[in-house]
C-alpha cells in the first residue's frame, strides 16, 4: 500500500505528485530520446505519426475534455493550419513563424466558430462544428490559389536555418518537442484558474456563472486554444503526408479525433496519448488480424470501421473514461494492493442534478 | 447600514408574475430569511439578486450601488456569493478544486502567465490555497480534500456548497434551502455555522429555508412571500403568527 503524505502546499501545485512519477517521466523522456537510434526508420515515422495525433488529440481534449464543448468539426482547424503552413512555406516564410501563424490562423478560426457556438451545448454546438467543418473543406476545395484546390499542393521538407530536415529522425524529434512543449503548457493552464474554470464550465454552467466565470469568455477561449495546437497538428501533419488534398480533411477525420478522446479517457491528458496510441497501432493490428480471420469476415470492405465503432461502443458501456480510467484502475489496485475493495469503482447513478435553470 | 436594497423588484415570465413588486431592505451583519410556500417565488428572487435572471422591472442596490444590469459573472467580484437548492457543484472535481475555484472572482494571474507558469502564479496559487484551507477548517472538511464530489454523499455536499460560497470571499452569502436533504444532526451543525458566518466572518446572509426551527433559530427578520407578493416582513414570531401567513400555508 502506498500512502502520499503531503506536507506542503506544493505538492499539489508541482506537476508531479510524487518522486515515483518525477522517475517515470524521465525514464519514459529517455527512451523516447533514444527510441530514433534503436528502431528501424519505419517505426520512426509511425512514431512521429503517433505524436502528431497526441497533438491533435490534446487539442480536443482540451475543448471537449476540460471546457465540456463537443466538437465534431476538428479537421476543420487540423486543415486550415495546414493549408495555411503549407501556403507561407512556399512563400519563402521560415518554418517555426509559418507554423506559430497556422495555428494562430486556426485559433482565429476558432474564436470565430467560438462566439456564435457559445451560445450552444451538446447535440447542437456538435452539429454546428459539423457543418462548419463542411464549409472549410468547400473552401479549401475552391479556393485554388491558396490550396490547389481538389488537385492538391506538394508540401516540401521543414527546413531550420537553410538546413532540411530530409530523414525521419529529425522530423520525429521536431514533432516531439512540439507536443511536449503544448503538454507542458496546456498542463500549467489546469492547474492555474484557467484549467479550473473550464473544468468549472463544464460540470455546472451556473455555478461557474455565480463563481465569476464569464462564460462566453472562457469558452471563446477554449476554442482558441484548442483551435491553435488543432493547426500546430495541421502544420507538421502536412509535412508528415507531403501532399495536401482537401479530402483529408472530411468528418470521418473529425470523428476519428472524436474517438480518440473518447476511446483514451475523457477529461484526462494521459487519456489524449492513451487514445492516440490506440488510434495508430488499431490499423496495423486490424491488418494482423485479417490473416487470421476467415476470408468472409477478412475481406469485408468496411472492417475498419465497423470495428471502430464496436470498440466505440463497448467502451462507452463498459469503461467511460477510456483506457486511461483502466489504467487509473489496475495503478489503484496495485497502490491499494492486500486492501483494495472490488466496490471501489462501481458505478452509482446519482439523482440530484437540476436541469431547472439550463 | 443597509447592504442589499430591492426595490418593487419583479419579474414576469409570459403572463405569470413569479416576483411581483417586492420591497424588502437587508442591514449589514443580519440573517435575513425568506419563507413562503412552493412556487412563491423564493428561489426567483435568489436568481435576480445573482442576475441569472433579468429583473423585468425594479432595481436592487447592493451597498448602495445599483446591480440590476451588472453582468452575472461580476456579482461575485462584488461580494454576493450563492448555493444552490439542488447543489450545483463540479461533480468531477475534487473537494479542493471547487473551493480553488470559489477563488476565481478574485483572480489576479493573467493567460499568457498562468501558460509558462511564472513564479507569480505559483505564489497567487499558494495564497489562494491557503485561503481555502481557512474555509476548510472552518468547516470541517479536512478528510474530504481529496476525494470527488461525486463520490461524497449529499449531506457533504450541501457544505461543500457553503465552503465554495465562503471561498468567494463575500459581504453577502445567499443560501437557497441549506438544510433540505440533511438530517437533525446536519441541521443543528447548519445552524451554528449560520451563526458563526455571520459573527466569526462578518458575513450577511440571506436564506430561503423551510425548516422552521432551523428558521426560529437563526434568523433576526423574516420576509413572507406568497405569489411573487410580499406578505409581511418582522420578527420570526410575529411573521408566523401574521393571519396573511398562517392563510398562505394553511389556505382557508
Amino acid at each position: 500500500m502506498r500512502f502520499i503524505f503531503k506536507t506542503r502546499y506544493d505538492q499539489d501545485i508541482g506537476l508531479f505528485p510524487h518522486r515515483g512519477t518525477v522517475f517515470w517521466y524521465s525514464l519514459l523522456s529517455v527512451a523516447l530520446v533514444a527510441a530514433p537510434f534503436l528502431i528501424a526508420p519505419y517505426y520512426v515515422g509511425e512514431l512521429s505519426f503517433l505524436f502528431i495525433w497526441s497533438l491533435a488529440g490534446l487539442s480536443l481534449m482540451v475543448l471537449a475534455g476540460y471546457a465540456g464543448l463537443i466538437s465534431i468539426g476538428h479537421a476543420a482547424f487540423l486543415g486550415i493550419g495546414a493549408y495555411v503552413h503549407v501556403y507561407l512555406i512556399h512563400r519563402g516564410v521560415p518554418f517555426l513563424p509559418a507554423m506559430l501563424s497556422a495555428g494562430a490562423t486556426a485559433a482565429a478560426a476558432g474564436v470565430v466558430i467560438g462566439v456564435p457556438a457559445i451560445r450552444m451545448r451538446g447535440l447542437y454546438l456538435a452539429i454546428a462544428t459539423l457543418a462548419f467543418s463542411a464549409i472549410v473543406q468547400e473552401v479549401f476545395v475552391r479556393w485554388e490559389a491558396l490550396t490547389g484546390g481538389s488537385r492538391g499542393v506538394a508540401v516540401p521538407k521543414p527546413q531550420f536555418f537553410g538546413w532540411s530536415l530530409e530523414g525521419e529522425v529529425g522530423f520525429y524529434y521536431l514533432c516531439l518537442s512540439v507536443l511536449v512543449v503544448c503538454i507542458l503548457a496546456i498542463l500549467n493552464l489546469l492547474r492555474a484558474s484557467t484549467g479550473r474554470a473550464w473544468i468549472a464550465i463544464r460540470d455546472s454552467e451556473i455555478a461557474a456563472q455565480s463563481m465569476g466565470v464569464n462564460l462566453a469568455g472562457y469558452k471563446t477561449l477554449a476554442f482558441a486554444v484548442s483551435a491553435f495546437l488543432a493547426g500546430l497538428a495541421g502544420a507538421l501533419f502536412a509535412h508528415k503526408v507531403g501532399y495536401l488534398t482537401p479530402d483529408i480533411f472530411t468528418p470521418i477525420l473529425s470523428i476519428q479525433l472524436l474517438m480518440l478522446v473518447m476511446v483514451g479517457g475523457v477529461g484526462s491528458i494521459h487519456g489524449a496519448i492513451f487514445g492516440a496510441i490506440f488510434l495508430v497501432l488499431l490499423p496495423t493490428v486490424i491488418a494482423l488480424l485479417r490473416d487470421y480471420l476467415p476470408a468472409g469476415i477478412a475481406q469485408q470492405p468496411a472492417l475498419e470501421p465497423g470495428i471502430y465503432g464496436v470498440i466505440l461502443v463497448l467502451m462507452v458501456l463498459l469503461e467511460p473514461l477510456g483506457i486511461n480510467g483502466l489504467w487509473r484502475k489496475i495503478k489503484f489496485f496495485f497502490w491499494q494492493f492486500p486492501m483494495y475493495k472490488s466496490a471501489t469503482f462501481k458505478r452509482q447513478k446519482t439523482y440530484m442534478r437540476t436541469e431547472r435553470l439550463r | 447600514m443597509t447592504i442589499l436594497q430591492a426595490r418593487e423588484l419583479a419579474i414576469r415570465f409570459g403572463g405569470i408574475k413569479a416576483v411581483d413588486g417586492i420591497t424588502f431592505d437587508v442591514a449589514e451583519g443580519e440573517i435575513f430569511t425568506i419563507i413562503g410556500p412552493n412556487g412563491a417565488g423564493k428561489t426567483t428572487i435568489f436568481n435576480l439578486i445573482s442576475r441569472i435572471y433579468d429583473a423585468s422591472g425594479g432595481r436592487l442596490l447592493f451597498e448602495g450601488i445599483d446591480i440590476t444590469r451588472v453582468p452575472p459573472h461580476e456579482i461575485a467580484g462584488r461580494g454576493i456569493a450563492r448555493t444552490f437548492q439542488n447543489v450545483e457543484l463540479f461533480e468531477h472535481a475534487t473537494l479542493l478544486q471547487n473551493l480553488l475555484l470559489g477563488q476565481h472572482a478574485h483572480r489576479q494571474t493573467r493567460l499568457w502567465e498562468e501558460l509558462l507558469f511564472l513564479p507569480g502564479v505559483r505564489s497567487s496559487e499558494r495564497k489562494i490555497r491557503r485561503r481555502v484551507e481557512e474555509v476548510i477548517d472552518f468547516l470541517d472538511l479536512q478528510r474530504y480534500r481529496d476525494a470527488t464530489v461525486h463520490d461524497l454523499p449529499y449531506g457533504v455536499r450541501k457544505i461543500i456548497e457553503l465552503a465554495r460560497a465562503l471561498c468567494t470571499r463575500p459581504k453577502l452569502i445567499l443560501l437557497d434551502e441549506p438544510s433540505s436533504g440533511l438530517n437533525v444532526e446536519e441541521t443543528e451543525d447548519l445552524s451554528f455555522w449560520i451563526r458563526d458566518i455571520r459573527d466569526d466572518l462578518g458575513i450577511t446572509v440571506v436564506m430561503v429555508e423551510h425548516d422552521l426551527s432551523l428558521v426560529n433559530d437563526v434568523s433576526d427578520r423574516v420576509m413572507a412571500v406568497n405569489s411573487g407578493r410580499l406578505l409581511t416582513i418582522g420578527s420570526p414570531a410575529t411573521v408566523q403568527s401574521h393571519p396573511d401567513v398562517v392563510k398562505a400555508y394553511l389556505g382557508g
